[in-house]
């Protein structure tokens, strides 16, 4: 079938296919790594990937799934949309947990998949599916090419609707006939999307506003979410709060915003954030929100969230902005543009000593806390082992779960980027695949993916992408023999009616050997800090099985439905 | 709540389907929604009423529209002296002496049958949605076999007076 060409051409000698001409588009987009599994729908697609000398690698999963997380983490790390490539029907289907994922988290991604034939859409053809009518609810923007002469700007409008404004996933879904098609003209490939202009700048009147508020206030503080790392704004919101003096809570994606070991950081918030920063929410006066978007968990019940303060919230989303947290000053912004226009308005502050000195006295009173088990291994203990090993400069990966919140809690992220976590959608099996991903588009960098037992098992196919590539991943199993935050809940809220949440798990020594990479078991903390020293050292992959202690919960912790001012196991 | 909100939409394949699953996915209540074209080619016009609980909720479902890449612009004309529409046709059950009595009930709403049977006939009426309410109240006890309403298509009127109160109701 031949696509038509309706656009307006520069006249070339060069015949292009469909899939030559993708892989050009994506040339031109500066793409280095391309994730993807190839299948009937673009087997065009990787013929040309064969007969080309693209300059950008492909990375081979062992599950579409894969790909896509691993995609997230390069995305995570580098700023840059992760490129997947699927083919039609399951292919598809199986990047919906990624896509997903990366759409609750803001991550650009900008996803190919192959689609049966045009002629055959419809009809229930081999290995269709609807894509778009799939991923329309998972991501920013999504389409189906039609006609061949559309694929240059296509692909152009999803990089720039993927990496600007509020990042997220795009879908590109093309029929197999087009990337057969041949075309012989270059044809336009100008962006044109009238109905999509992010706000970047700041309304001056809203930014007046705050600082009015901020020079009015009595408690003030600054809650930092990952919007402030999407807009690049680290050092800006440092120089911010240094200059005002301003205590900082950040949220769980917010970890490395603002530096883990600055004194003014109270910590992460919300279920199972310290005390202190949660106290400071619930007391304060004025709530500066910066690319967070209140989500339920750090939030707990919204009748006890800052009850008596005025909210400010800077977002480059307006929709994020009152959605869940009636806002008193909305500022529609980019982080940094805002933090800059904040910055260059000079506010005399009352020092608000007093507050300070009242959150600094409840962080040193109510600390993160756990006891440790004579030489057993503590999971907090290790998180903290970690940290120390890695000097605080490793990308830390992680699951959903239990050492999801030990790791949140206990290694200090000072620096932005370097957290890589699925905190929206809460996906097992994407730390592993995650930190390949990371590896890859940070190869210089110690990545370590910090995994449950139960989240391992989703994706630890991986482990052939590590090997393939070479990639020195650290991989730790916080391995308590559950489904750790599963079993915690049961303990907690339903009298400890342990319902399918005890797993088994293969010998993950073994595991990692069968795939060539080495592994290690520890179970004992004093064999910890040797083998941590070793494995950093060390320019290999590892698999290391942490046997825990079983039954250890994440505290403290708002019960859901609870004011986080409502926090049970704080330490007294 | 009722409100009317129209969308100025990019005519691309999968815009309605976008909007009206991002309206059910935030549980949205949409009571009729109505799609065509608009002046411009490549352009549609979405009008959708809704109900929502508050202002709150009715911000965000705009702000949500707007957030659709293909969404050119939004607007809530609730509150706007504007012109409201909707088509319904009614088929109504009538013969002979009947037909001449639901004629004289449909006169006074500029109805016109535009079919007539054995047995049956469809009333086609056009106007505000009060005014086709209270046509259709009219003619069911004479026994509606079917019944079909197009939803409204509204826009704002080429002038605005100041407008204090206007009841949704009064359009």
């Amino acid at each position: 079938m031949k696509a038509e060409v309706e656009c307006e051409f520069v006249k070339s000698e060069k015949t292009m296919t469909g899939a030559e001409l993708l892989i050009e588009s994506l040339v031109e987009a500066e793409v280095d790594t391309l994730f993807g599994y190839p299948g009937g729908a673009v087997l065009p697609i990787y013929d040309a990937l064969y007969r080309s000398n693209a300059p950008f690698k492909h990375i081979l999963p062992r599950h579409e799934q894969g790909a896509v997380h691993a995609a997230e983490g390069y995305a995570r790390v580098t700023g840059k949309p992760g490129v997947v490539l699927a083919t039609s029907g399951p292919g598809a289907t199986n990047l919906v947990t990624g896509i997903a994922d990366a759409m609750m988290d803001s991550l650009p991604l900008v996803i190919f998949t192959g689609q049966v034939g045009s002629n055959v859409i419809g009809t229930d053809a081999f290995q269709e599916t609807d894509v778009m009518g799939v991923t329309t609810p998972i991501t920013k923007y999504n389409c189906q090419l039609k006609q061949l002469s559309d694929l240059p700007r296509v692909v152009k409008e999803a990089f720039h609707i993927a990496s600007t404004g509020r990042p997220g996933p795009v879908v590109v879904d093309i029929p197999k006939n087009i990337s057969t098609a041949s075309l012989s003209e270059k044809c336009n490939s100008e962006v044109c999307l009238p109905g999509y202009q992010p706000t970047t700048k700041p309304n001056p009147l809203q930014i007046i506003k705050l600082t009015d508020a901020l020079a009015n206030a009595k408690r003030p503080v600054v809650l930092a979410g990952a919007g402030v790392l999407f807009g690049g704004a680290s050092t800006e919101l440092k120089q911010f709060v240094d200059q005002y003096q301003l205590p900082v809570t950040t949220t769980l994606l917010g970890l490395g915003s603002f530096p883990g070991t600055n004194p003014l950081n109270l910590g992460m918030a919300g279920m199972h954030g310290t005390y202190a920063a949660n106290m400071a929410i619930y007391e304060c006066d004025l709530l500066i929100n910066i690319g967070a978007r209140f989500d339920d968990r750090l939030t707990g019940s919204l009748e006890h969230f800052a009850p008596n303060a005025k909210v400010a919230h800077i977002d480059i989303d307006p929709a994020e902005i009152g959605k869940n947290v009636l806002t008193d000053i909305p500022v529609v912004s980019d982080a940094k543009e805002g933090l800059l226009a904040l910055l260059n308005q000079s506010v005399n502050l009352p020092q608000h000593e007093e507050w300070k000195q009242h959150l600094q006295d409840m962080k040193q009173e109510f600390p993160l806390w756990y006891e440790r088990s004579g030489d057993l291994l503590s999971p907090q203990w290790l998180i903290e082992e970690v940290y120390r090993a890695s000097n605080g400069e490793a990308i830390i990966t992680t699951d959903v779960g239990q050492h999801q919140m030990w790791a949140a809690q206990y290694y200090l992220f000072d620096k932005p980027n370097k957290w890589v976590t699925s905190g929206g959608l809460g996906t097992m099996g994407f730390g592993f695949p995650a930190a390949i991903g990371a590896q890859l588009g940070a190869p210089d960098e110690l990545v370590v993916a910090i995994v449950g037992d139960g989240g391992f098992q989703m994706t630890m196919q991986e482990l052939s992408m590590i090997k393939d590539y070479q990639l020195p991943v650290k991989i730790l199993i916080v391995n308590n023999g559950s489904l750790g935050m599963v079993r915690q809940w049961q303990e907690k809220f339903y009298d400890e009616r342990y319902s399918e949440s005890i797993i088994s798990s293969p010998d993950f020594v073994k595991l990692a050997e069968s795939y060539g990479i080495s592994g290690v078991r520890v179970d004992k903390e004093a064999d910890v800090p040797g083998m941590l020293n070793d494995i950093f050292a060390n320019d290999d992959p590892v698999v290391v099985d942490c046997r825990v202690t079983k039954m250890e919960c994440v505290f403290p912790m708002v019960p859901s439905g609870k004011g986080n001012h409502e926090m049970i196991g704080v330490k007294k | 709540m009722k409100r009317i909100i129209t969308a100025t939409v990019q005519n691309r394949s999968g815009v309605l389907n976008r909007v009206t699953g991002m309206l059910s996915k935030r549980q949205f209540n949409i009571e009729s929604i109505s799609v065509g074209g608009s002046e411009t080619e490549g352009i549609s016009k979405m009008t959708l009423v809704v109900d929502v609980s508050d202002f709150q909720k009715l911000e965000q479902l705009t702000k949500q529209l707007h957030r659709q890449i293909d969404v050119l612009k939004v607007s809530d004309i609730t509150d706007k002296a504007m012109v409201a529409r909707e088509l319904a046709l009614i088929k109504v059950v009538g013969s002979g002496q009947m037909r001449a009595e639901i004629q004289g009930i449909i006169s006074p709403f500029r109805a016109s049958v535009i079919d007539v049977s054995k047995d049956s006939l469809i009333i086609q009426v056009t106007g505000k949605p009060d005014k086709v309410d209270a046509l259709i109240a009219l003619l069911r006890p004479y026994g509606i076999k079917e019944l079909s309403k197009t939803g409204i298509t509204a826009f704002p009127r080429g002038q605005q007076q100041n407008v204090t109160e206007i009841n949704y109701l009064s359009i």
